[in-house]
């Protein structure tokens, strides 16, 4: 692992196509591939991609992300997902029991500010995206604090299957939830100290040995 | 030919003692701004502009959304103080027109297909003017645009050029502005080699124009490293 990685920045030419795939961040003009964002270029044998530093979440199919719900509406909640675009939250993907809505007040399953931990079930081609809380894990997270991030830092919070983030939550006995669109949910005593944690590894997520800091910063 | 009253060449030199052909000092720093998603501070001399970048982002009233595409809303400001006397705060006519001049000369480098419905809003205020103002806005604005993560074809790299006493002449101060028989202003994408904004205003030769769009092509090379440069260095 060399210590300074490289740096690509829009418009920047990267390697001829040669067959290979165009992936996300970069784009082609005849032969040649160009990065689109800001990122760290990712050139293998048939595919050629950039990993981008900054930018919004766009939403993806099958992403758990944390939502706060907007609004109420006749059947089914508009969900804030951090995103550019508002998530719909249909009532039957939301509740698996059957609503008679003339009857009932949705606001009871889930009511303004509620957050959901969900996962994104449809997104169309002029991105109006629906989630759903059918998939499992999916639950309202009651009480604890969100915190906002980097959305193309949360896979370096999570860390390779999980070893960051479950060194912070041995560490502190918080409870977390990390969303795809750099929503975190945190409950428990030590919180603040989890936060603090998270910040640092969203701050320094180039620097290499973070996990050993991590550690030691939770003592 | 318009005459100046002030003598803006001597013995060959500027007013500030720079060759036809040369640069003001450029400084460029990004992130300056910190609400906001992408930002950058860049200076030529004595002008001084501010870029913030926000977005993209939900975009209301629902009837300005685009189906197929986003869109881009700029804002040019010069603040009171920014001018020896006061300019008086708000738009006006002159930054109405700069605002879209600098959002159609970024246009062409966003792909806004990708953020259907959204918004990309850019914020070009202006603290310190001396001449070329909208090239510095622009310069400030791609900055800003790379560092917030919104996917672009090429940075927009822009320079001023014009022509003072028969000399043709490089990135003018405010003075040589004012008393310039000929300006143009110039933004492109250096790595693509296309042309975003070009603009004149006065009188020049067939031959003087192709000169000065060569000196602007060569100075915007200049510029584009100098942007790279500053990017990269927030991440060192």
């Amino acid at each position: 692992m060399s210590e300074k990685r490289e740096i690509v920045l829009p418009g920047e030419f990267l390697c001829e196509k040669a067959g290979r795939k165009v992936g996300s961040g970069a784009y082609f003009e005849g032969e040649k591939v160009f990065a689109r964002v800001i990122g760290i270029p990712n050139i293998k044998e048939n595919e050629v991609s950039v990993i981008p530093l900054a930018g919004a979440y766009i939403p993806k199919v099958g992403d758990r992300i944390i939502g706060k719900i907007l609004s109420v509406e006749i059947s089914g909640w508009m969900v804030d997902i951090n995103s550019p675009y508002v998530a719909f939250l249909p009532l039957a993907e939301g509740v698996s029991e059957f609503v008679d809505i003339s009857k009932t007040d949705i606001s009871r399953y889930f009511d303004v500010d509620d957050i959901i931990f969900c996962t994104v079930s449809k997104v169309t081609k002029d991105k109006t995206v629906q989630v759903s809380m059918k998939s499992i894990g999916s639950r309202k997270l009651h009480g604890g604090v969100l915190i906002k991030v980097n959305p193309n830092k949360v896979p370096r919070i999570i860390g390779k299957g999980g070893s960051m983030i479950n060194i912070i939550k041995n560490k502190t006995g918080c409870e977390i939830y990390t969303g795809r669109n750099g929503y975190i949910w945190i409950k428990g005593e030590n919180k603040s100290k989890a936060i603090e944690a998270i910040l640092t590894v969203e701050k320094e997520s180039h620097v290499i040995g973070l996990t050993e800091k991590i550690e030691k910063m939770l003592g | 030919m318009a005459k100046s009253e002030v003598k803006l060449l001597i013995d060959g030199k500027r007013l500030d003692g720079r060759l036809p052909g040369e640069m003001r000092k450029v400084e460029m720093k990004v992130d300056v701004v910190s609400r906001a998603d992408g930002s950058a501070m860049v200076k030529f001399g004595n002008t001084v502009a501010i870029a913030a970048v926000y977005g993209p982002r939900p975009l209301y009233p629902k009837y300005l959304q685009e189906a197929k595409s986003g869109i881009l809303r700029c804002r040019y400001n010069m603040v009171p103080f920014s001018v020896v006397e006061r300019k008086n705060p708000g738009p006006d006519r002159r930054s109405i027109e700069l605002s879209k001049v600098i959002r159609l000369a970024l246009e062409p480098a966003i792909f806004l297909e990708e953020f259907p419905k959204a918004t990309i809003d850019i914020f070009v205020e202006i603290l310190q003017a001396d001449g070329s103002t909208r090239v510095t806005g622009i310069n400030a604005a791609s900055l800003a645009l790379a560092s917030a993560g919104i996917p672009m074809k090429d940075l927009v790299t822009a320079c001023s050029v014009g022509k003072i006493e028969d000399t043709l002449i490089l990135d003018l101060s405010g003075i040589e502005d004012n008393n310039s028989e000929c300006d143009m202003a110039f933004a492109m994408m250096p790595s693509k080699e296309k042309i975003t904004l070009l603009q004149m205003d006065g009188t020049l030769k067939k031959e003087e124009v192709k000169k000065l769009m060569e000196m602007a092509k060569d100075a915007c090379a200049k510029i584009y490293e100098m942007q790279k440069n500053a990017i990269k260095e927030k991440y060192r």
